[in-house]
């Protein structure tokens, strides 16, 4: 065995030390980081780095804990981490340090003897096995069991006094945000493009790790933030807040988060969600009050100017282009961009049975089973979403007429954004 | 332990034997059968091993290099599945089967015919689990299982025919592992020698016996959940559907009500075997045995009543988090009582550093770390951080490949030459523990920093800040991975010849199997011996 290599991820101890990170840092707007005192703990983590791995370069890059908590919960969390790993480390190094005195010592080439005994004999004895099992109950109940009492308690209490509501809703494979406060309602999906992934150009800063639209909080506020999913199981988790839970398809769960400065805060999906698990990640942008307020007005203005484009007729190519760019962010991750798809699980839209079905009865109304049908309520069971919930009139009607004049699909009609609305 | 009688050699019962490949599709000898699930284990665990290290090799960097997330995501369930009920499972089995008669002092195991077909089944599991692999290649179904191996609801409602494959295959290892348990606890409790009260029993012995009800209690939730899953991908039920009143959680509920017992039927033979290592090799008597026999009931019995601490994130009513949690923590408390013994027995012994010694040393140590890891993991608040990360990830092949693996190399390197007859070559064994820990340690203690990093499992790909720690992960994972054919190497030279063999192999070595020859005689015991 190799006792420096064991002993490693117990670096992470030092429980008055709250910062280690560096990359997180850098992934925050510039001008809100601040000063940057190299921590102990990171010291210590590089001399670790530098005594056990000296061919690596790059060593500013290994971090050894937790990135630098931006919640009371995180600060919470790693706070107690660190007290755990500093009280497991000091258990490892005495029963090794007694493993490994019985080693050299009780060795046969070394002379030793075998003693006889199998048990404790007599009271000393037995008073010297107890000790351990009474130390032990301490540690479990008492010096880890009352924080982390009070850390749940903590972590569950949602609604006290919560600020404000966020609910957030996963799907395959990326995240819906809506503000019931302000009826603001939008998708967040990955943005780092497909040649950065099959590493046909280089990798940018924020690589896997950005999005279009970042979900927008205040700083300072109680958000209590609902959670639940469309299809599979997701979870949400932005590893500078210490929260983590899952998007249950038909539940809610909650959870809390109180930023402490405003910035960019980043994490992924981290429930096995299927193909592109890897692929949906979360960014939260945390504003000052006032420049929340700002971004509340001016979403709300853009969602009225959305609502009301729906009301007027669209020219055809307007609603090709509008098409091309849904089903891009929405579609291609399944059925691909030229609309090939990934049968059997994801099938083909060119050429496809059901994008070539009539577009709606002759007196306007929906049909089962045909395209505008499947593209509005999803096939159940499959990754295949109902989208009238997640995406605008405009953006449906768009991408309808889309799928059926495109990958060869020729059939030449159109459907408008009024017509969709009168059919939710 | 004493034995009034020795047994008397066993010729002239092999002659009447079908050879050739009808001897070990017929055979109902115990050593036989012991063998095949030693040999199919050691299959099992090599294509694990290769599935995992294809991941390895795409997590190299970052970047889609190798594999497209839709194979990646079969190869990371089916690994686990592989390892768990393909290698790990087998092994213990197998060691079960050759030892359990000899230890008791009995000819053969109580059920023979049933041993043979638990043995039999497993082949076609294997088989059944690996098949939508290559149908895919032929164009048939999506591939295999591509869920991870827990199976979760709703994402297996929606997979390919792989969940189905998978799903039998789960249904006939549950069989085939349940008739085992039963064969085993027929065995303990009415072939031991005269003499052998359950109190004079073999540690291994009382661990297995644990084990096996274990498997009987939980396999069939097992089984029921899947069966529920597949009622639901078929027939239109709604037993984990939320739109038609189910709930996507009732499935994690039933999978870790089998999946956490699990967990102690992989450990539970290895931790009944390790004190026979060390009492070995300390020329010592075991420490504390009724301590450890209460302890392996005490662990037994608190491993049904924690399951939900697999998915403290799912959310649960506070009451429930604190339940799971202390409830969690207090299996620290035997557990630790057989560390205390296993260090107790080391202490103020004669200690020698043999091969199966070095693993049992190694395995106490690495497993310690992950049961110091299991204890904050129990802890919700902080779980929340380290839940669905590399930290896990980590800290469950700290428990499973040195808890689960090397505990079973342990067993194989201390009774191999009781099996064959011949010694194994201390110096391969030597270099292969030595490579297989230090490249252990290279391919896991990163990742313990790559979850308190805030990388989740089970990605295809990563974010820049993580690369450093996967490249160093990925190059002890291949060595680790090519480390294992010294092993195999070993064992081939150890069966086709060598030093040979004397009854009692180790100086320090205490039991009743010690008493036959190596290898023993095709009926182990013909005249039970007598315990004193």
């Amino acid at each position: 065995m190799n006792p420096k290599e064991s002993r490693r991820p117990f670096l992470g101890v030092s429980s008055w030390l709250l910062s280690s990170n560096t990359k997180h840092q850098a992934n925050q707007v510039p001008s809100l980081t601040t000063e940057r005192r190299p921590s102990l703990l990171r010291r210590i983590g590089l001399l670790a780095a530098g005594l056990f791995l000296p061919v690596l370069p790059a060593l500013a890059d290994y971090k050894f804990n937790f990135p630098e908590p931006a919640t009371p919960l995180a600060r919470d969390t790693l706070h107690m981490h660190n007290e755990f790993m500093l009280i497991i480390t000091v258990l490892f190094v005495v029963v090794f340090a007694i493993m490994i005195y019985s080693m050299i010592k009780h060795r046969k080439s070394v002379g030793a003897q075998p003693a006889k005994f199998s048990g404790p004999t007599g009271k000393l004895q037995w008073f010297w096995v107890l000790v351990p099992f009474a130390i032990l109950l301490f540690i479990d109940f008492i010096l880890m069991g009352i924080p982390a009492f009070h850390a749940v308690i903590d972590m569950e209490d949602t609604q006290t006094k919560a600020d404000m509501v966020l609910k957030v809703t996963g799907m395959q494979w990326k995240w819906q945000y809506e503000y019931p406060d302000s009826g603001i309602k939008y998708i967040s999906t990955l943005t780092t493009p497909r040649d950065q992934i099959e590493n046909k150009a280089d990798k940018g800063e924020n690589y896997l790790l950005e999005v279009d639209n970042p979900v927008v909080l205040p700083v300072g506020k109680k958000v209590r933030v609902v959670i639940t999913s469309t299809d599979v199981i997701h979870t949400w988790w932005v590893p500078q807040f210490g929260v983590k839970r899952d998007a249950v398809p038909g539940f809610l769960r909650e959870t809390w988060v109180k930023i402490d400065k405003p910035g960019i805060y980043r994490g992924q999906c981290a429930e096995l969600c299927g193909k592109d698990h890897g692929f949906m990640p979360v960014v939260v942008q945390a504003l000052a009050e006032p420049e929340y307020a700002a971004w509340v007005e001016k979403k709300k203005a853009e969602q009225a100017a959305a609502a009301t484009s729906s009301d007027r007729a669209w020219t055809k190519d307007e609603l090709m282009a509008q098409g091309a760019k849904v089903y891009n962010t929405v579609c291609a991750a399944c059925h691909q961009p030229n609309g090939q798809g990934l049968p059997p699980a994801f099938p083909a839209l060119a050429g496809s049975k059901v994008v070539n079905t009539p577009l709606l009865s002759a007196d306007g109304k929906l049909l089962p089973d045909t395209h505008v049908f499947r593209v509005m309520n999803g096939k159940p069971g499959t990754a295949m979403q109902a989208f009238k919930n997640t995406l605008s009139d405009v953006d449906l009607a768009a991408v309808i007429t889309f799928e059926r004049n495109s990958f060869g699909n020729t059939q030449g009609d159109m459907i408008q954004p009024a017509q969709i609305k009168a059919l939710r | 332990m004493n034995t009034a009688t020795i047994a008397h050699d066993g010729h002239g019962h092999g002659d009447h034997h079908p050879s050739g490949i009808m001897r070990w599709l017929t055979t109902t000898n115990h050593k036989d059968i012991g063998t095949m699930y030693m040999t199919f284990s050691l299959l099992m665990f090599f294509l694990g091993g290769l599935m995992i290290l294809l991941v390895r090799a795409e997590l190299f960097q970052p970047g889609l290099q190798f594999l497209k997330p839709e194979f990646f995501n079969q190869l990371i369930g089916n690994h686990a599945l592989i390892m768990i009920f393909g290698a790990l499972m087998p092994a213990a089995t197998g060691f079960a089967n050759w030892q359990i008669p000899l230890m008791i002092g009995a000819p053969d195991m109580a059920l023979p015919r049933l041993n043979n077909w638990g043995f039999w089944l497993l082949p076609p599991a294997a088989t059944l689990l690996t098949l939508p692999f290559i149908l895919e290649f032929f164009g048939v179904g999506d591939g295999a299982l591509a869920t991870g191996w827990t199976f979760y609801a709703p994402l297996s409602i929606q997979g390919g025919i792989g969940v189905d494959f998978a799903i039998f295959a789960v249904h006939i290892l549950g069989i085939s592992s349940i008739m085992g348990s039963i064969n085993i606890i027929v065995t303990i409790f009415n072939m031991r020698a005269p003499g052998m009260t359950m109190m004079k029993l073999p540690l291994f012995v009382w661990g297995w016996l644990i084990t096996a009800f274990l498997l009987v209690i939980t396999l069939p939730v097992l089984a029921g959940a899947v069966t529920m899953l597949l009622m639901d991908r078929h027939f239109d039920t709604h037993f984990f559907i939320a739109a038609g009143g189910g709930d996507p959680i009732l499935f994690q509920h039933l999978f870790w009500f089998f999946g956490h017992p699990e967990v102690y039927i992989l450990l539970l033979p290895v931790w009944g075997l390790i004190p026979h290592v060390l009492s070995t090799f300390t020329r010592k008597p075991t420490y504390g045995y009724k301590a450890q026999v209460y302890s392996f009931i005490a662990i037994g019995v608190l491993s049904l009543v924690v399951w939900a601490h697999h998915f403290f994130t799912a959310g649960m009513p506070v009451p429930a988090l604190l339940y799971f949690m202390y409830s969690t923590m207090s299996i620290s408390l035997p557990l630790a009582v057989l560390f205390f013994c296993w260090v107790a027995t080391m202490w103020r012994g004669a200690m020698t550093f043999e091969t199966p010694m070095l693993f049992a040393l190694g395995f106490i140590v690495l497993f310690g770390i992950a049961g110091l890891t299991g204890l904050v993991l129990a802890d919700v608040a902080a779980d929340a951080q380290y839940h669905h990360s590399y930290f896990v990830v980590a800290h469950f092949h700290y428990a499973l490949f040195t808890g689960g693996i090397m505990g079973v190399m342990t067993g194989v390197y201390y009774w191999l030459p009781k099996w064959t007859g011949h010694m194994y070559s201390e110096k391969l064994g030597k270099l292969h523990f030595w490579l297989t820990v230090i490249s252990f340690n290279l391919t896991f203690m990163p990742q313990f920093f790559l979850g308190l990093a805030g990388m989740p499992r089970r990605i295809p790909d990563y974010a820049l800040q993580f690369a450093e720690f996967n490249a160093i992960s990925t190059v002890g994972a291949f060595i680790l991975g090519f480390s294992q054919l010294i092993f195999a190497w070993n064992i081939w030279k150890c069966i086709k010849g060598g030093e040979k063999a004397h009854a009692k192999v180790w100086e320090g070595a205490e039991g009743l199997e010690w008493e036959l020859p190596s290898p023993p005689p095709h009926h182990s015991w013909e005249v039970q011996p007598k315990v004193a």
